[in-house]
């Protein structure tokens, strides 16, 4: 059993500035990761981090645009800490020794990006992210912070109290992947999870394949609410075998888009008479896949981008990397030929419920970074505001994890009596736990009363892993995790896209539930304890199950076009009855939808719902 | 500058003693083009060779299907302790990588297969393989640009933890020792202000900041391989990223050089080139190493 007073559960961005604001509030803080830091997601990330950093910008019109892109669902007090503290948090980066690029006179360089109205996007060339990962990794270093690095977490130790807002969260347990060994891991103030996002539940992602949702799925469990998980950003340039993302700087520069007969269709179909491929990133892909469902695709399955005609000269010049990405990952020449692109899920705008401060509603338990929704991103995120919300409230809830005042929230958290559920819900299967497991829940969590201490939410936890452990491995035939996951993301990818349809959502969950039903036959084929992936594997597929099936319960219920979520039954935004986000608790393996009113109400003033058009 | 710019040697053994002085300049080398120019020729070069070959090659590989030859080891799995090479027959794809084969191999014929991977995209820094004899990124690498049998083994010259999984611990350690972190204490006063750096400054450490870790680097270097306490390049081009980073005082510099010359510091390359062959992200890493010892000795901190 290892102890701290903070433990930080996965290390990019947000884990990362989460645990140096605990170290420097004085807590003894350990970060358990299933990949070493720097092999984090956060590297991949290329645009840069908005931040209101010169004169003629401030934080009011960073926060103003913020709202406006989520469509109205993200909360004031989150998006304004967002904007408020970021300037701050970037600086911060920068004497760390981030290498933005710079301009003439030495000071850190901004661009314009989508949905800003001010260039405040600060950026270290093409590779902002890995910039920022390995910046925050130095600092970790520097602190001495300790690092159990490849150690996969499989569960939280929480108590047991009935309702979840009286629980309390004493560590996790981890299972150490080069040596098979299961242990516990108290945390005597504190757990943050910072697991990134759930981007493998689809068959076509930008995200790496550790992106599997964990951390949501844990906290699910054990009793914390998902919220708004139905919003999910897809970008329309990726490539097709790999989901690699194709910036939209090609595009920009003046790239276009065509469909199998040639046809410019963002024109020619009229999909955007106006901004053609400039159209917004859920427009351009909706398009892409009307042209493909219609049978205009190639090879049915995507389209051609083209930068030919902007000649070598100037391709060399503005998007060499877009070059070297094509012919490295797809095998494709963009100077000679034009590239397959599709549309490819991106980033998830739901998450782990959280207050300002990262706080769930489970007493030492936070959350933060793309796993989390505190919500600054409501339906929509803008390009360049995640790696912010990484800064700013992965330090914030590490601050507050060790004990350091900041305030009372404005954000409620956990479920209350009072709030508004959804009681009318059609559903085609029973969703949550198939109760097929002959050896139920791994959480300490099933409500049964039993307040537990924190030896023995760990001891149980630790004991639930070692003996599903076990089982799946000592299992001699049966399916394999592969197969489940292949299922699962090929109807996420087919009915969760961005269109959504009520009869389409509902072939989601049929096929969600078969795959819960699978599981209950999983095992894992190798039966080494060193370095099981396979093992680890499993788990994930587990957790991705809950995850999708939270995406697509908000996606059936929400019936309204908002943000990066489109519904074909009401294609309007529904401020009258959705100016809300969606809850969903776990509930001991009988999920419940629930509602929360959203936040318009900002510091000093309220943001009126416009429509969002650019 | 590059004037004292080698040539990558051929093989040779590897020597003992420490080089002690700067590598001569090379008449052969004079009037050549800096290594990032040349590895773009060579870019070119092999691109219209692809193109030539390319019809054929990928007709033939579209119907056929890619044989890999993978490197297997378990220390626990009886029939895995005497390493061995399994073969699998994957369907081809266009533009499938050694990564996307070994995920098929893995996914549909067996399970235990193991190897580390993540981001699919040249950024983690995760699969760094030897494929067919040279250190590759599994996720950068064209099947269709390789002779087959695929071979894919362990990166060589460290502990194989299983299949194609190694021992990284050394690696970070080395990394770690460099103190790699930004020491500059004196910030500018003003609130929100940031340190200045030049266009030019930026533009020097840019390729030393682009490090994903990926060991490739120590793994085909000589050196490293008979002194196991040798800094290696990956953490003497970290180094250089901080020692050449205006934004450091003069101090701090000495003492980042001080490290790095220490006995296993940048003496004990001998500009083989290996390094700077192999890494995925063209960083020139023979040259980084060549210009710290060129300031090491400006500095005076070397006395022979
Ligand atoms: C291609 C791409 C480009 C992007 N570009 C931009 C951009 O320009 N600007 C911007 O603002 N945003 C961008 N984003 C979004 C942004 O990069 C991500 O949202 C953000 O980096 C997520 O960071 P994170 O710290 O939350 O998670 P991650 O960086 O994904 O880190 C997750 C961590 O959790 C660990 N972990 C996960 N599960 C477990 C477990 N079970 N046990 C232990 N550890 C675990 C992992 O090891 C990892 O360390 C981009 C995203 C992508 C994919
Ligand atoms: S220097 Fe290049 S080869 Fe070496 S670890 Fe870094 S990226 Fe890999
Ligand atoms: S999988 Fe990340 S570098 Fe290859």
């Amino acid at each position: 059993m290892y102890e701290h007073d903070v433990i930080v559960v996965g290390a990019g961005g947000a884990g990362l500035r989460a645990a140096i604001a605990a170290h420097e509030a004085g807590a003894d803080v350990a970060m358990v990761t299933k990949l070493h830091p720097v092999r984090s997601h956060t590297g991949a990330a290329e645009g840069g981090i908005n931040a209101a950093l010169r004169e003629g910008d401030d934080w009011e019109l960073h926060a103003y645009d913020t709202m406006k892109g989520s469509d109205y669902l993200g909360d004031a007090p989150a998006i304004e800490t967002l904007a408020k503290d970021a300037p701050e948090d970037t600086i911060t980066l920068e004497h760390w020794g981030m290498p933005f690029s710079r301009e003439d006179d030495g000071t850190v360089s901004q661009r314009p990006f989508g949905g800003l109205s001010f260039p405040r996007t600060t950026y270290a060339g093409a590779e902002t992210g890995h910039h920022l990962l390995h910046v925050l990794y130095e600092q970790v270093v520097k602190r001495g912070i300790q690092v159990y690095d490849e150690w996969f977490v499989m569960n939280l130790a929480v108590s047991d109290e009935p309702d979840p807002n009286d629980r309390t969260c004493h560590g996790v347990v981890a299972y150490d992947v080069q040596s098979g060994k299961i242990d516990g891991f108290k945390a005597r103030n504190g757990v943050i999870i910072a697991t990134g996002g759930p981007g493998q539940a689809f068959d076509h992602t930008t995200n790496a394949v550790s992106c599997t949702g964990d951390g949501q799925a844990i906290a699910y469990r054990a009793g914390v609410p998902l919220e708004d998980m139905e919003f999910v950003q897809f970008h329309p340039t990726t490539l097709p075998s790999t989901g690699v993302l194709i910036s939209e700087g090609v595009r920009g520069e003046g790239g276009i888009l065509y469909n199998e007969k040639g046809e410019r269709f963002m024109f020619e179909h009229g999909y955007a008479n106006n901004d053609g491929e400039l159209a917004s990133r859920d427009v351009v892909s909706r398009a892409e896949l009307t042209e493909v469902n219609e049978g205009r695709g190639v090879e049915d399955e995507y389209v051609h981008l083209d930068m030919r005609h902007l000649g070598a000269e100037r391709i060399l010049d503005r998007l060499e990397n877009i070059l070297h990405l094509a012919e490295d990952f797809e095998g494709v020449d963009g100077l000679v030929e034009p590239m397959p692109v599709k549309p490819g899920q991106h980033y998830e705008m739901g998450g782990i419920e959280t207050d300002e401060n990262g706080k769930t509603c489970i007493d030492g338990l936070y959350a933060a970074g793309e796993c989390a929704c505190v919500s600054v991103h409501g339906a929509n995120r803008l390009g360049g505001n995640a790696l912010p919300e990484l800064v700013v409230f992965g330090k914030r809830a590490g601050y507050h994890a060790a004990g350091k005042d900041l305030g009372e929230a404005e954000i409620e958290t956990g479920y209350t009596s009072d709030v508004e559920e959804e009681t009318d819900v059609d559903l085609p299967v029973t969703p949550g736990e198939a109760g097929l497991d002959p050896n139920p829940e791994a959480v300490a969590t099933d409500g049964s009363g039993q307040a537990l201490d924190a030896e023995d939410a760990l001891e149980r936890a630790v004991e639930t892993e070692r003996a599903r452990t076990e089982r799946l491995i000592e299992k001699d035939d049966g399916v394999k995790h592969a197969d489940i996951r292949a299922k699962l993301q090929e109807a996420m990818t087919q009915n969760v896209n961005v269109f959504r349809e009520e009869q389409g959502l509902k072939k989601a969950l049929k096929a969600i539930r078969e795959c819960r039903e699978l599981y209950q036959d999983v095992y894992v084929q190798d039966p080494s304890r060193t370095f099981n992936t396979d093992l680890q594997m499993t788990y994930e597929t587990r957790n991705l199950i809950d995850v999708a099936e939270t995406i697509t319960l908000g996606a059936l219920v929400r019936n309204e076009f908002r943000g990066a979520h489109w519904r074909l039954e009401n294609q309007e935004r529904d401020d009258e009855n959705w100016l809300k986000h969606t809850l969903i608790s776990w509930n001991a393996g009988k999920p419940s939808i629930w509602y929360r009113p959203v936040i318009l109400e900002g510091e000093d003033k309220t943001y009126e719902p416009k429509v969002r058009s650019y | 500058m590059s004037t004292q710019e080698q040539q990558p040697e051929p093989e040779t053994e590897p020597e003992t003693e420490p080089e002690t002085q700067e590598s001569p300049a090379d008449p052969e080398m004079s009037g050549l083009a800096s290594p990032q120019q040349r590895r773009l020729q060579r870019k070119a070069a092999n691109l219209a060779e692809r193109e030539r070959q390319a019809a054929e090659d990928e007709s033939n590989l579209e119907e056929d299907t890619v044989h890999l030859k993978v490197f297997r080891f378990d220390p626990e799995v009886e029939d895995k302790q005497e390493p061995r090479f399994d073969d699998f027959h994957v369907p081809f794809e266009r533009g499938m990588t050694v990564l996307d084969a070994l995920i098929y191999a893995r996914d549909e014929y067996d399970s235990s297969l193991t190897f580390r991977h993540s981001c699919r995209q040249a950024i983690c820094g995760s699969d760094a393989f030897f494929v067919n004899g040279s250190q590759h990124l599994g996720c950068k690498t064209q099947i269709s640009e390789l002779e087959q049998p695929v071979r894919v083994e362990p990166l060589p010259h460290q502990e194989v933890v299983k299949d194609l999984v190694v021992d990284m611990e050394h690696f970070y350690e080395q990394m770690h020792a460099v103190e790699p972190y930004m020491q500059q204490e004196d910030l500018p006063e003003g609130e929100l202000e940031e340190m200045r750096q030049s266009r030019e400054n930026r533009e020097k450490i840019k390729m030393s900041t682009r490090c994903i870790w990926c060991a490739a680097c120590m793994s085909s270097c000589n050196i490293a391989a008979g002194d196991n306490q040798y800094l290696g390049p990956a953490a003497i081009n970290k180094a250089y990223r901080f020692a050449m980073d205006e934004r450091e005082d003069e101090e701090i510099k000495e003492h980042r050089l001080r490290i790095i010359e220490q006995e296993h510091g940048v003496w004990r390359c001998q500009t083989q080139f290996s390094c700077t062959e192999v890494c995925p992200k063209d960083i020139p890493l023979t040259e980084h190493i060549q210009e710290l010892k060129r300031e090491a000795v400006k500095k005076n901190l070397k006395f022979w």
